[in-house]
């Protein structure tokens, strides 16, 4: 008998797989789809609370699926990481959910959008959740395939253009991950990551650890957009629709973030000397490039897309560091990071909605037709650049120190420079899209979103506000998710020691095979 | 495609293609494969369906959408694994029940519901496929 406070970690998962079957079978019944669409999201937010507080008060918490117990079943674990970023994207994604309402037409929507949603949730959920390097790869292609959905939804000519783009990097990225699976599975013996942590260390001094983590970089560094493998994203994310935009940028990237701290922190602790050296300079290159790359672009939904390229390389600047402050810093940002992405992408739709168009040259004087657009923008670029009292500024504060205390000058610049840059963005792109005045005759405001993209975006900004004066509910949950990373034997334990239970009834119900 | 030979072995063909899926996924749920194979098999018999008696009956023929059937088939696994909650195992372990009237059955378990539900998955996935390509044309 396994415990069943182990099937806390399971509801995050299934409750979204359970909407997507539902909604597939109920394809067309539009209002039905979106009603087991709300609803599958707020109960994967509710268990995803659940799961959190279970594992903040007992530590973490393990399920060997189908009780094969863990270094050769599979296994979904969580601890404070897991379960809280698993939190943070449910409650985002239900917000772009009312964000849709209004975005999305019927047409859209039975297109397969709640469907793919669903899919795309589940797959995300279960990228934070498993404790096996194989099963991180499926759910790698779970999010995928449904984001290709997604990513055409509307049919317009540059979506096709984007998503084939965004299709064929991200399958190139996926077969580099399977390959360094498949050469660690080949080293080791194993794909629990639990397991791994413990038989790489072990490994003799002549094995291609080097290059496997390498592979690893390469690869997970592509899903998160790091430079130089970051050109696909903004290539892509300004095509679909924005609310797709909004959970794409929100979440996709952060997935990537996720494995690459989840691999280097438990699979490869120690050496790795080389990705570690490398990680560095592709974080502070990330950071400048994406600021650089937003200032050079004259589309808003681009200049947004670049924001995310630059926020990946704050993490992972943060991940390269590797210090309990750093951890700290990088899971607070991951947190700030989800919340703004989707907010800047939601005020974008929102703005070409009110301006009739995404070129910043032909918008301006959104002001007087959209006060409370402007504003909401304003605070979330804030907030993006690192101002206080918003949210953006505490992760960097916390990276910034620990990078100075770990004498990592270069990411502490980066940080300080891209913090710069992005405050120059917001302040040009709110000067000339709400500030300027609009030339006589040019077309008035056309539509100001709605109460409901209006309420989902006011939501987000209060939020990046609440945390940023309130922050110690978040960064004590980070400072714990650094204290586990830094320190898995618990995460190890539940997953190795659990499954021993959990292999006494998957034999027991063996031999009840005929 | 209006080929006298096709059309007159079709009917015949799809029962055996079809009996011979089921056959394969009862048969395949203690073995490997199984639903997957099986699905393959059911949706190759509609394909040939589609390609002699055209689009329009095969539609009628299969009753619900594809994409109905894909659904429900993904239903159908996902709680398959939900079950082994009230029985105090861990998700997706598979439960049998033996009824009294004849414990040699051994096809009354979640196991072979998820086939089943595979099964369902693959049949409706590749048909309408199928039905998309056959629409194209």
């Amino acid at each position: 008998m396994s415990d069943m406070t182990a099937w806390l970690v399971v509801w995050p998962v299934a409750v979204p797989l359970i909407g997507a079957a539902l909604t597939v079978a109920l394809w067309g019944r539009e209002r039905a789809q979106t009603n087991i669409g709300f609803l599958a999201i707020a109960l994967q937010l509710a268990a995803g609370l659940v799961l959190l507080q279970h594992v903040w008060e007992n530590g973490p918490v393990a399920m060997a699926m189908g009780g094969w117990s863990a270094p050769f079943g599979i296994a979904l674990a969580a601890d404070v990481f897991g379960a809280g970023l698993t939190v943070v994207a449910s409650l985002v994604a239900f917000l772009i959910l009312i964000y849709s309402l209004t975005d999305t037409d019927a047409d859209q929507r039975r297109a397969g959008f709640m469907p793919l949603i669903l899919a795309l949730m589940t797959g995300v959920a279960g990228a934070f959740l498993t404790a096996d390097i194989f099963n991180l790869y499926v759910w790698f292609e779970v999010t995928l395939i449904s984001s290709f959905g997604l990513m055409v939804i509307g049919g317009r000519r540059e979506q096709l253009d984007g998503a084939v783009k965004y299709a064929f990097l991200n399958l190139l990225a996926t077969t580099f991950l399977l390959i360094a699976i498949a050469l660690l599975y080949g080293m080791t013996g194993t794909l629990s990551m639990a397991d791994l942590s413990g038989k790489v260390a072990a490994l003799p001094a002549d094995s291609p650890i080097e290059t496997v983590a390498l592979l690893f970089l390469m690869s997970l560094g592509m899903k998160a957009a790091l430079f130089p493998l970051h050109f696909w994203l903004p290539a892509a994310y300004h095509t679909p629709l924005p609310a797709v935009s909004a959970i794409f940028a929100a979440l996709l990237t952060k997935v990537g973030v996720y494995s690459l701290i989840r691999v280097f922190m438990l699979v490869f602790p120690d050496g790795a000397e080389i990705a570690r050296e490398a990680m560095i300079w592709v974080a502070v290159a990330t950071m400048i490039v994406g600021a650089l790359g937003a200032l050079a672009e004259s589309d808003i939904r681009r200049v947004v897309s670049f924001t995310v390229v630059s926020g990946v390389g704050v993490m992972i600047g943060g991940l390269a560091i590797g210090t309990q402050a750093a951890l700290l810093g990088t899971t607070f940002y991951i947190i700030h990071s989800i919340i703004i992405s989707a907010a800047l992408f939601m005020a974008a739709g929102m703005i070409s909605r009110a301006g009739g168009g995404t070129r910043i040259a032909d918008l301006a004087g959104l002001y007087k037709g959209s006060p409370f657009l402007a504003v909401a923008f304003l605070l979330c670029g804030l907030s993006l650049a690192g101002v206080p009292p918003f949210a953006g500024f505490w992760p960097k504060v916390y990276l910034v120190q620990a990078g100075l205390e770990a004498g990592a000058f270069g990411i502490v610049a980066g940080i300080l420079i891209s913090g710069f840059l992005t405050l120059m963005l917001i302040g040009r792109s709110f000067a000339l899209i709400f500030w300027r005045a609009a030339p006589d005759g040019a077309p008035r405001v056309v539509s100001d979103g709605g109460d409901l993209m209006k309420g989902a975006l006011g939501a987000l900004t209060a939020l990046t506000f609440v945390l940023g004066v309130y922050s110690a509910p978040v960064a004590n949950m980070a400072g714990r998710a650094a204290s586990e990373l830094l320190a898995p034997q618990a995460y190890i334990g539940v997953v190795l020691g659990r499954s021993a239970q959990a292999d006494a009834s998957g034999a027991g119900a063996a031999e009840m095979r005929p | 495609m209006n080929s006298l030979i096709l059309r007159t072995a079709v009917p015949a063909l799809v029962g055996l293609m079809l009996l011979f899926s089921i056959y394969v996924l009862l048969r395949g749920h203690n073995e490997p494969g199984g639903g997957f194979i099986g699905g393959l098999i059911g949706a190759s018999a509609f394909a040939i369906y589609t390609i002699a008696e055209g689009l329009a009956s095969a539609r009628r023929a299969l009753i619900v959408p594809p994409i109905t059937i894909a659904g429900v088939g993904l239903l159908f696994a996902a709680l398959s694994g939900v079950v082994s909650l009230f029985f105090g195992d861990a998700f997706l372990t598979g439960q049998w029940w033996f009824p009294a009237f004849n414990p040699d059955l051994k096809y009354l378990s979640t196991v072979v519901l998820f086939d089943i539900g595979v099964y369902l998955v693959v049949v409706g996935a590749i048909v309408g496929i199928a039905f998309a390509l056959e629409e194209r044309e």
